[in-house]
């Protein structure tokens, strides 16, 4: 009798415990790290939901959450067999009381032996990843900063990791949801905000920052025991003879460019590189002085080395943005054939219209294209194949017609990669936008300030398949209507099934046959608000999606 | 499965003996977003007064009497130390001993705070004010605007005279010419865009109408008799024909250059 409490304890206790091993396997069962696994490929290894039975699929389950204060709020009371709310946070209490409405998951989540974990500015739960049953919810009182988004938690053993929008790093016990300690990780009176999920590489947690003023972009490495730092790059020169600096009109220009990181990245085992995209210069619409230049590492994909923060390599998409067109979106990690010649690569589609391949090795540029139809910012593709504005195309007095909006023709959704198709998907929107400059002071604006952004149109959103040796669009998917939203679809999952899920600009959630684009099911459960996921637990394959503040759960019976 | 409120009413009702006497539930606190940065109490008006007086003849040749940078001096609202500075406590080390570039100022720690309030007054945020905004958006060439509609609009538009009496704000009939309805925002009533419509033709019938929503799976319209008919879609099953009224200026959009655009705004804004 003793022993079976031993083992049982024991049991129990791993089973809240992430292998660090796990996060070097291709997806699979779990879903330990924000894209499934380090590639940023979102392509899982389960075959359970194939495209014959996908049209079985049925509700498992869905769970409502709330944020903010809930059972700890003074008069608050327990909910029905709902954990209690577990408070930390330095923020004042009135705010706190404040919290409410809005809660809108667009986080990726973790799904660990059988829990999953997630999170929204200020709020993280673990959830029964069989039956949606809440298990902890942790609130953080916030002292302010900008609540646009959370991207999700990291895990190292039992340990999660969220980022704040008032810029601490929290650690949190993934079995209780009690708070381990919190740190620091910028500085919030410079207008700092954080939203991107930790990664976890070894003994690392990687974590970024940024903010809508103009100060400086960087990533960082902290401890997973202490949350102390182990290194920071930044995303910009910071001071005399740093690289990179020549690019500005002048260092002053360079330390308020910002470059912010807002997004994880990829990693590659092999070469021990974390591959990420930066954030535009700043400021965002204007031209001043200072600026002059290309304004590196901003709009760029950067590798650096996991272990020391030193870059290995970087190529710049997008020389001198005036769009406010981050280049954030994850870059996924592909091994495979590109002109004949097997090749390591990163995958990127940009905010800007184009889609750019490199050699992830060395930073080699191997291929840029054009994945949305009406882009007209682009003046010349240069012999790096970066893609050179029109200066003409910048917000002027009058007016400039530029397409794609500030949103872009993709943004923080993620795309996806099957390797068993060879296609990269990503959710596309094609729009047109007035941009009018407000501020003829040359010295420019602060952050975003100095222009005026007004909608034109919409002509379309869609899934796309792009087919990464050519750059040419495989097929494409139009969401019914005149004109499509500003704005696509909230993401996409790719499986080894042949099967690519992802949320319409309609509330369906559906799923497409992988090779072209064919809907195979479909179900509308409300705005889809982050990209489809699955795992499998106890025999069932599960797919995942949230609808702001509900998760959805299918799988088939 | 009722909700617990209902359960505990239910419960209430059937056992008043036991029922608490009824407490009205703490009244939720109205909802405040978060500050998007730290927000500085006020300052003393005298202080800033004083602050402005002393900022002027000492600072403001180098770093602009806004503080936004001059003649040499950098922008100094958004530097991370006077960000993080209260009331100079950071700011004066700075001013007493100078740095690269910048000479020492012997001043009193009031005449340093009153400095420090000065600046600290200027709102620092990312989506800065434009304080220099431009008296007009209409920089065109009328003449070459009225060739151009000639050309490229009189097909569907024998004459826009009035538009300009209609829409007076010229950013606002840009954005209406190019796009009708998204001219939008303030005072946007002008609008008189028709509804986009729909024909659904199934094998024994065919009804047009107002659109209502299209998605891949349904598709719903307002019939001649203002009933609102939902139609399932499989496919191209059936077959769905929708009628964009603003097809044409769709179509037209990647065809401007920003010189045309510029030049019909200029046209236009002559037709009262």
């Amino acid at each position: 009798m003793k022993l079976a409490l031993c083992l049982s304890f024991s049991a129990a206790l791993y089973s809240q415990t992430l292998d660090p091993a796990l996060l070097t396997k291709p997806l699979a069962n779990d879903w330990p790290t924000y894209n499934g696994d380090y590639s940023g490929q979102r392509y899982s290894r389960l075959t359970q939901i194939n495209q014959t039975n996908v049209k079985n699929l049925t509700l498992a389950w869905t769970t409502r959450i709330t944020g903010g204060m809930g059972s700890a709020a003074p008069g608050g009371r327990p909910g029905f067999g709902g954990p209690p709310t577990i408070v930390g946070g330095e923020g004042s209490a009135e705010l706190a009381a404040s919290f409410g409405g809005n809660t809108n998951i667009r986080a990726s989540i973790l799904m660990v032996d059988g829990r999953l974990y997630f999170s929204t500015p200020d709020n993280a739960w673990a959830v029964d990843a069989r039956d949606g049953r809440v298990l902890w919810h942790y609130f953080w009182k916030t002292k302010g900063g900008t609540h646009i988004g959370n991207r999700g938690l990291g895990m190292w053993g039992k340990w999660l990791y969220m980022e704040t929008p008032d810029d601490y790093l929290v650690c949190l016990d993934a079995l209780t949801g009690k708070e381990r300690w919190h740190k620091p990780i910028a500085d919030y009176n410079q207008q700092y905000f954080s939203t991107m999920a930790p990664i976890v590489v070894g003994n690392h947690i990687l974590i970024g920052t940024g903010n809508d003023l103009d100060a400086p972009g960087y990533v960082q490495a902290r401890d997973p025991e202490t949350g102390d730092v182990q290194w920071t790059t930044y995303t910009v020169p910071m001071k005399k003879g740093d690289p990179g600096v020549e690019s500005w009109g002048s260092l002053e220009g360079a330390r308020v460019g910002a470059g912010n990181v807002w997004i994880p990245g990829a990693y590659d085992p092999e070469t021990k590189l974390y591959i990420f995209g930066t954030g535009n210069p700043s400021p965002s619409y204007t031209n001043p002085k200072s600026r002059d230049g290309d304004n590196l590492y901003t709009c760029s994909l950067v590798a650096l080395n996991v272990d020391t923060g030193k870059m290995a390599w970087y190529y710049q998409l997008n020389p001198h943005d005036t769009h406010d067109w981050d280049s954030s979106e994850t870059p996924i990690l592909v091994n495979g054939e590109f002109q004949g010649k097997p090749r390591k690569m990163a995958l990127h589609a940009d905010r800007n219209g184009y889609f750019y391949v490199v050699d992830r090795l060395t930073g080699e540029h191997l291929l840029t294209s054009k994945f949305s139809d009406t882009v007209n910012w682009v003046k010349q593709i240069n012999a790096k194949g970066q893609t050179m504005r029109d200066p003409l195309k910048d917000s002027s007095v009058p007016g400039a017609l530029v397409s794609p909006n500030n949103y872009g023709a993709t943004n923080w959704p993620p795309a996806a990669f099957s390797p068993g198709t060879g296609l990269f998907y990503v959710p596309q929107s094609d729009t047109y936008a007035m941009y009018y400059l407000t501020e003829t002071d040359p010295r420019g604006a602060m952050g975003l300030g100095g222009k005026d952004e007004q909608q034109v149109a919409s002509m379309g959103s869609y899934l796309t398949a792009i087919d990464y040796k050519t750059g040419k669009i495989a097929w494409r998917h139009r969401y019914p209507g005149v004109g499509g939203g500003f704005g696509g679809g909230n993401g996409i999952l790719a499986t080894a099934s042949k099967l690519v899920f992802a949320g319409d600009i309609s509330g369906n959630l559906v799923s497409y046959d992988a090779a072209n684009g064919k809907i195979l099911w479909h179900s509308r459960i409300g705005q889809v608000s982050n990209a489809p996921q699955t795992y499998m637990v106890d025999g069932h394959q599960y797919l995942l999606v949230a609808a702001g503040d509900q998760l959805f759960s299918f799988y088939l019976q | 499965m009722p909700s617990l409120p209902r359960a505990l009413a239910l419960l209430a009702a059937l056992l008043p003996l036991y029922a608490q006497p009824p407490v009205s539930p703490p009244k939720p606190p109205a909802f405040r977003r978060p500050p998007a940065f730290p927000e500085r109490p006020p300052a003393d008006p005298a202080s800033l007064e004083r602050g402005k007086a002393v900022y002027g003849v000492h600072c403001t040749f180098c770093h602009g009497v806004d503080a936004r940078g001059g003649s040499g001096g950098p922008n100094l609202i958004r530097t991370s130390l006077v960000l993080n500075d209260r009331n100079g406590e950071l700011i004066g080390p700075v001013i007493r001993e100078g740095r690269e570039g910048m000479p020492k100022f012997d001043l009193t720690p009031t005449q340093i705070s009153d400095i420090a309030a000065f600046i600290h007054n200027f709102k620092v945020g990312g989506y800065d004010i434009s304080r220099n905004p431009p008296p007009s958006i209409v920089t065109g060439n009328a003449a070459a605007g009225q060739a151009y509609f000639a050309k490229t609009c009189a097909g569907c538009h024998a004459s826009l005279n009035g538009i300009a009496s209609r829409i007076t704000d010229p950013k606002q009939l840009q954005q209406t010419w190019l796009m009708p309805g998204s001219g939008g925002g303030r005072g946007g009533g002008t609008s008189r865009v028709s509804p986009t419509t729909v024909t659904v033709a199934t094998t024994s019938a065919k009804v047009t109408g107002r659109l209502l929503r299209i998605d891949d799976f349904f598709v719903s319209l307002v019939d001649a008799e203002g009933t609102p008919v939902t139609f399932t879609r499989s496919g191209d099953v059936p077959k769905v024909e929708l009628h964009d009224p603003l097809i044409g200026h769709r179509k037209l959009l990647s065809t401007y250059s920003d010189t045309d655009i510029h030049n019909l705004t200029a046209y236009l804004v002559t037709l009262k």
